[in-house]
C-alpha cells in the first residue's frame, strides 16, 4: 500500500504555513473614554506584509484599536491607553516617541473619503514636502507619480492632476487619500472601513489595491462587509464588546470559527 | 445554534436540510426495495425502484438550485456555508445511492431468469442489511446532529467492506463447484459490488456531515480492507 | 409571532371621507404655518420699509443744496495781491450783495439781503481766490450755499403760502429771493458739501467728512487690534485649551462680555484708557480701542464657530499622514475657516460702526470743524455726529441727521455685502 506521511501530504497540497514576522504587537491594550472602558486587554500581532482584518459588530472596539495603532487617539481629551503596543518592538506610547513620526510611519485612510480640498497634486505631495522627503521639484513630482502609480490612480488623473481632488469620484478620491498616504514610504497602513462609501466597483478596485500593496506594506483594516474581509485580508481579529474574542487565519475563521460569538456574527445570527 | 436575524434565511437552509433528508429517506428505501426485489426475484417492486431513481434526480437537482440560489442571494459563511455546499456533496452521493440501487433492481430480471438457488443469496442478503442500517442512519444522524456517530458510522464501513470480501469468495466458490452458477453468480457479484459503493458514498456522505458539523475534516487514512484485488491476482 | 398576530393593523381605507378630512386638515396646518411665516416676513420688511421711507423722505432734502450764483469783486482795495487770504473779504461780499441787489438801498434792507448767503460766505470766497491767486481784480461769478431758512425756503420744507407770523422767513426775505429766482440765479447742485466739509455750525455748511474720518480710524484701530487677538484667542480654545472648569469659565465670561451693554466698556475706556494711561480725550484711538473690546468677544465667538465648522475629517486627514498640530491648523482649518471668520469679522465691525454710547463717553462727540489727521487727533465719528446733529435746533439739521443716517445704513449695507461677496468668494468644498 502506498501511505503518504502527513507532511508529504501537507506539501503536496502547499499547505506549509509562511511564518510572517511581526510588525506590530498590542499587549494587554485597555482603552479609556473616561470612565466607559472601550477595551479590554487586547493582545493582537500584527503580521509584516500581511493584511490583518478587524471585525465586529458596531461599537465593539475595532476601531478604537486601530486608532491606537498610529495613537490617533491622542486627539480625544478624555481617551486613556494602557498595555503595551508595539511597533518593531518598540513601544509607541514610550514618551519619547515622537507622534509625528509613528504618524508618518503608520499612516492611516478613512472611512468617508477626505481629500484636502487642493488640487490632486498638492494632495499627494503634502506629506512629503512637511517632512521634507523631496527638496527639489523634480523628486516631488517623481514622489507624486510613483505614489499615485502606486494607488492605481495615475492613469485616471495624470491630465488634471492641478484641479481639486474633490472633483474626483467617490472611489478616485479613496484612491487618492491612499496615494497621499503612501506618499511618506509608511511601513503600516490603517484603514477604518476604507469602502464603505464607494459603489461595489469602486470598491474592487480598492479591494485589488489593497492586495498589491500587501506586498511593501503592512495593512490593517476594519471593515463591516465579511466578505470584505474575507476576500482582502490573511487573518481576521473578531472583536466584540470590547474584548478580542478570536484572531486566527481568514480563511479558518470563515470557514470553521472556533468561538461561538463570532460564528454568530458572521453568520448573521446577532441580536 | 441561534437564529439568523434575517429569519427567510433560516428557512431556505431549513429548506435544503429537509430535502437532504427526504432523498436520504428515498434512499433507504430504494436500497432495501432493490435488494428485496433481487432476493425475491420481484419484478414489480425493481421497476418501482427504476421509477424511483426519477424523483432521486429530480430531487438533487432541485436541492442544487436551491443550494446555488441561497449563495448567490445571501453569501453564507461558516457553518451556513459548509451546511450549503456539504448539500450539495452529500445530494450527489445520494443521488449517486440511487443510481446503484436502479442497478440493483436492473438485474432483477437477470439473476431471476437463471434460476438461482436460494442458497446463493444468503450471504449478500446479511450484507444488505448492514448497507441499509448505514443508508438510513447517516443522514439521521446528521439531521440530529451527531458528529461522534457519524464517525462511528465511517468505521463501520470497513465491516461492509470485510462482508464484501467474504461474499465475494463464497460466490466464487459457488462458481467453481458448479459452472451453471456462474450466469447467477456474476450478477449477484455485481449487486454486491453496488452495495460495496453504497456504503463507501454513505461513507462520503458520513465525512461531509462530520465536516458540515464540526468544520474539521476527517483524517484522510481510513483503513480500506478490499482484499478482493489480491486475491483475484493471486488466485 | 405571537406579538406580531396581537399587533396585526385592521385594513386603513384611504379614500373613506374621515381619511380625507384628516389630510384635510393636515394640508390646511402645513398652509397656516406657511402664512405665519410669510406674515412675519412683511411685517419686518414693512417696518424696515417704514424707517428708511421716512428716513428718505425728512433726509433727501440734505443731498442736494440751494446755491446762489454771485459776482464777486476781488477788489485790490480789499485783497492785497500779495497776500490775498488776509484780505478783508466780509467787505467783498457786501459789495457783492449791493450789487446783487441794486434796488436795495437802506441798510436795513441790505442786512436782510445778506442774510440769504451762508454765513461761511466770506469765507468761502476768501479759499477760491486763495486757491486762484490771479482772481484778485477781477470780477468772478461764484455758486455759494443760500443759508439754512432760505435753503429751507426753496426746498419747499417752508410753506410760502402760511401766514407771515407763522414762517421763520418775512415776506420781504420772499420777495428777495424771488427776485434772485426770477433772475435764474438760484440752482440746487447735489451736495457734495456733506461728504466733503466737516461740522459747523451752519447746517449749510454741514458735512459728515470729519466723522467719516473718525469712524475709519477708529475701525482701523479696532480690526487691528481685536482681528488677530480674535483669531488667536478662538485658535486656543478651540483647538489647544484642555476641556476643564477653567476653560469651560473662560467660554462663559466670553459669551458674558458680548453681551455687556457697550454703554459699561465707554466707562471702562474713559476710566483705564484716558485716566489711567492718560491718552487723549475724543481720539479714534481710544474710540478703537473701547471698540475692539466690545468686538472682540463677538470676533472670537464668531472664529470659533468657523473653526468648529471644518469637518474633523480633515483635521484627521491631516493627522493621519504625521502633519503636526500647528500644521494642521494653519495649513487646513484656518485656510477654511477664513471665509467665516472674515464674514464675521465685517459683521463685527459694522456692529463697531454703529456704536455711540462708548464714544459719547470717551468724548467723540465734539463739535471739530475739521477731519481728523491722524489717530490722535480728536475726532467724532457717524453715529456720535448724527447724535450731534439730532441736538442741534436748526431747521437744516432735521434733514442732515435723516441724511447721516442713511450714509450710516449705506456704509453698513455696503459691508455686510462685502462680507457675503469675501463668502462666496473664498468658500470652498470639502
Amino acid at each position: 500500500m502506498n501511505m503518504l506521511t502527513d507532511a508529504a501530504i501537507e506539501n503536496a497540497l502547499d499547505k506549509t504555513p509562511a511564518r510572517e514576522a511581526v510588525k506590530m504587537r498590542g499587549s494587554d491594550v485597555r482603552v479609556f473614554y473616561g470612565e466607559k472602558q472601550a477595551l479590554f486587554d487586547v493582545n493582537l500581532d500584527i503580521g509584516e506584509n500581511q493584511v490583518t482584518a478587524l471585525i465586529g459588530p458596531s461599537g465593539c472596539g475595532k476601531s478604537t484599536f486601530l486608532r491606537c495603532l498610529n495613537r490617533m487617539n491622542d486627539t480625544i481629551d478624555i481617551c486613556r491607553v494602557t498595555g503595551d503596543i508595539t511597533l518593531d518592538g518598540e513601544d509607541i506610547y514610550n514618551p519619547r516617541i515622537d507622534v509625528v513620526e509613528l504618524r508618518a510611519r503608520v499612516g492611516m485612510v478613512f472611512q468617508k473619503p477626505n481629500p484636502f480640498p487642493k488640487s490632486i497634486y498638492e494632495n499627494v505631495a503634502y506629506g512629503p514636502r512637511i517632512h521634507g522627503l523631496a527638496s527639489a521639484k523634480n523628486d516631488m513630482d517623481a514622489i507624486v507619480e510613483t505614489s499615485l502609480q502606486k494607488a492605481g490612480l495615475f492613469n485616471e488623473v495624470k491630465d488634471r492632476l492641478h484641479e481639486p481632488g474633490t472633483g474626483l469620484s467617490g472611489g478616485q478620491q479613496q484612491r487618492l487619500c491612499i496615494a497621499r498616504a503612501i506618499a511618506v514610504s509608511p511601513e503600516v497602513i490603517l484603514m477604518d472601513e476604507p469602502c464603505s462609501a464607494l459603489d461595489p466597483i469602486a470598491t474592487a478596485k480598492v479591494e485589488e489595491l489593497i492586495d498589491e500593496l500587501r506586498e511593501n506594506y503592512t495593512i490593517v483594516i476594519v471593515t463591516h462587509s465579511m466578505q470584505q474581509a474575507a476576500r482582502v485580508s490573511q487573518r481576521t481579529a473578531m472583536f466584540h464588546l470590547g474584548n478580542l474574542v478570536e484572531v486566527g487565519p481568514t480563511d479558518k475563521m470563515f470557514t470553521n470559527p472556533e468561538d461561538k460569538r463570532t460564528q454568530d456574527y458572521i453568520t448573521g445570527r446577532f441580536g | 445554534m441561534g437564529e439568523h436575524t434575517v429569519t427567510s434565511f433560516d428557512e431556505d437552509l431549513a429548506q435544503i436540510d429537509r430535502l437532504i433528508r427526504d432523498m436520504g429517506d428515498l434512499a433507504g428505501v430504494m436500497t432495501q426495495d432493490a435488494t428485496r426485489a433481487l432476493l425475491k426475484s420481484d419484478n414489480a417492486l425493481a421497476q418501482r425502484v427504476i421509477s424511483d431513481d426519477t424523483i432521486m434526480d429530480a430531487k438533487q437537482r432541485d436541492l442544487d438550485e436551491k443550494a446555488i440560489t441561497l449563495i448567490g442571494k445571501r453569501q453564507p459563511m461558516a457553518q451556513d456555508l459548509r451546511a450549503v455546499v456539504g448539500g450539495i456533496r452529500m445530494a450527489s452521493d445520494l443521488e449517486r445511492i440511487g443510481d446503484l440501487a436502479k442497478n440493483i433492481a436492473k438485474r432483477v430480471g437477470a439473476v431471476g431468469e437463471s434460476a438461482t438457488p436460494r442458497s446463493l443469496t444468503h450471504s449478500i442478503d446479511a450484507m444488505a442489511q448492514m448497507v441499509l442500517v448505514q443508508v438510513k442512519s447517516v443522514v439521521e444522524r446528521y439531521v440530529e446532529r451527531e458528529a461522534d456517530a457519524l464517525t462511528k458510522l465511517r468505521d463501520e464501513d470497513e465491516k461492509i467492506d470485510v462482508h464484501y470480501t467474504s461474499v465475494f469468495r463464497e460466490l466464487l466458490t459457488y462458481m467453481m463447484e458448479d459452472p451453471r452458477n456462474i450466469t447467477a453468480c456474476t450478477h449477484l457479484l455485481f449487486c454486491a459490488k453496488n452495495l460495496e459503493r453504497i456504503g463507501d458514498h454513505v461513507t462520503n456522505i458520513a465525512e461531509n456531515a462530520y465536516y458540515v458539523l464540526t468544520g474539521e475534516q476527517l483524517p484522510v487514512q481510513r483503513p480500506k480492507l478490499d482484499e478482493t484485488q489480491m486475491m483475484t491476482s493471486a488466485g | 409571532m405571537s406579538e406580531n398576530t396581537l399587533t396585526t393593523p385592521k385594513p386603513f381605507d384611504w379614500s373613506s371621507p374621515e381619511a380625507a378630512a384628516m389630510r384635510k386638515r393636515r394640508y390646511a396646518a402645513d398652509r397656516r404655518l406657511r402664512l405665519y411665516g410669510l406674515a412675519s416676513i412683511v411685517t419686518a420688511i414693512g417696518l424696515l420699509g417704514i424707517l428708511i421711507t421716512s428716513l428718505i423722505i425728512t433726509g433727501h432734502t440734505a443731498f442736494v443744496q440751494t446755491h446762489v450764483a454771485v459776482e464777486f469783486t476781488a477788489d485790490p482795495e480789499n485783497v492785497p495781491a500779495d497776500d490775498p487770504a488776509s484780505g478783508n473779504f466780509r467787505a467783498v461780499v457786501a459789495t457783492a450783495v449791493q450789487k446783487l441787489f441794486p434796488e436795495a438801498d437802506s441798510p436795513a434792507e441790505l442786512r436782510v439781503a445778506s442774510g440769504i448767503l451762508s454765513n461761511g460766505t466770506p469765507n468761502i470766497v476768501r479759499d477760491y481766490v486763495t486757491a486762484n491767486p490771479g482772481l484778485v481784480g477781477q470780477t468772478f461769478t461764484l455758486k455759494v450755499p443760500a443759508s439754512d431758512p432760505y435753503d429751507q425756503l426753496n426746498k419747499g420744507v417752508i410753506d410760502r403760502d402760511l401766514p407771515e407770523d407763522r414762517r421763520r422767513v418775512s415776506d420781504t426775505e420772499i420777495a428777495l429771493f424771488e427776485t434772485l429766482e426770477a433772475r435764474g440765479l438760484v440752482t440746487t447742485p447735489f451736495n457734495w458739501g456733506l461728504f466733503v466739509n466737516s461740522d459747523s455750525r451752519f447746517p449749510e455748511l454741514a458735512g459728515l467728512a470729519g466723522a467719516i474720518a473718525g469712524s475709519f480710524y477708529a475701525l482701523l484701530v479696532c480690526f487691528v487690534i481685536s482681528f488677530p487677538l480674535g483669531i488667536a484667542a478662538a485658535i486656543y480654545l478651540e483647538e489647544f485649551a484642555p476641556r476643564n472648569r477653567w476653560t469651560d469659565l473662560v467660554e462663559v465670561n466670553i459669551n458674558n462680555l458680548a453681551a455687556v451693554p457697550s454703554i459699561v466698556f465707554g466707562l471702562l475706556g474713559l476710566a483705564v484708557f484716558i485716566q489711567i494711561f492718560g491718552l487723549p480725550r475724543s481720539a479714534p484711538l481710544v474710540g478703537g480701542l473701547v471698540l475692539s473690546l466690545m468686538t472682540l468677544p463677538t470676533m472670537i465667538i464668531v472664529t470659533r464657530a468657523a473653526l468648529k465648522s471644518i469637518p474633523p475629517s480633515i483635521r484627521e486627514a491631516a493627522l493621519g499622514i504625521g502633519a503636526s498640530k500647528h500644521e494642521v491648523i494653519l495649513h487646513h482649518v484656518l485656510p477654511l475657516a477664513i471665509p467665516g471668520i472674515l464674514t464675521g469679522t465685517i459683521i463685527g465691525l459694522a456692529q463697531a460702526l454703529g456704536e455711540t454710547a462708548p464714544l459719547l463717553l470717551i468724548g467723540m462727540n465734539a463739535f471739530l470743524t475739521s477731519p481728523p489727521g491722524g489717530i490722535m487727533d480728536p475726532a467724532t465719528a457717524l453715529p456720535t455726529q448724527i447724535f450731534i446733529w439730532a441736538d442741534s435746533p436748526e431747521r437744516g439739521f432735521v434733514s442732515r441727521t435723516s441724511a447721516a443716517i442713511l450714509v450710516l445704513l449705506g456704509f453698513l449695507i455696503f459691508m455686510n455685502a462685502f462680507a457675503i461677496f469675501l463668502r462666496q468668494r473664498f468658500e470652498r468644498r470639502w
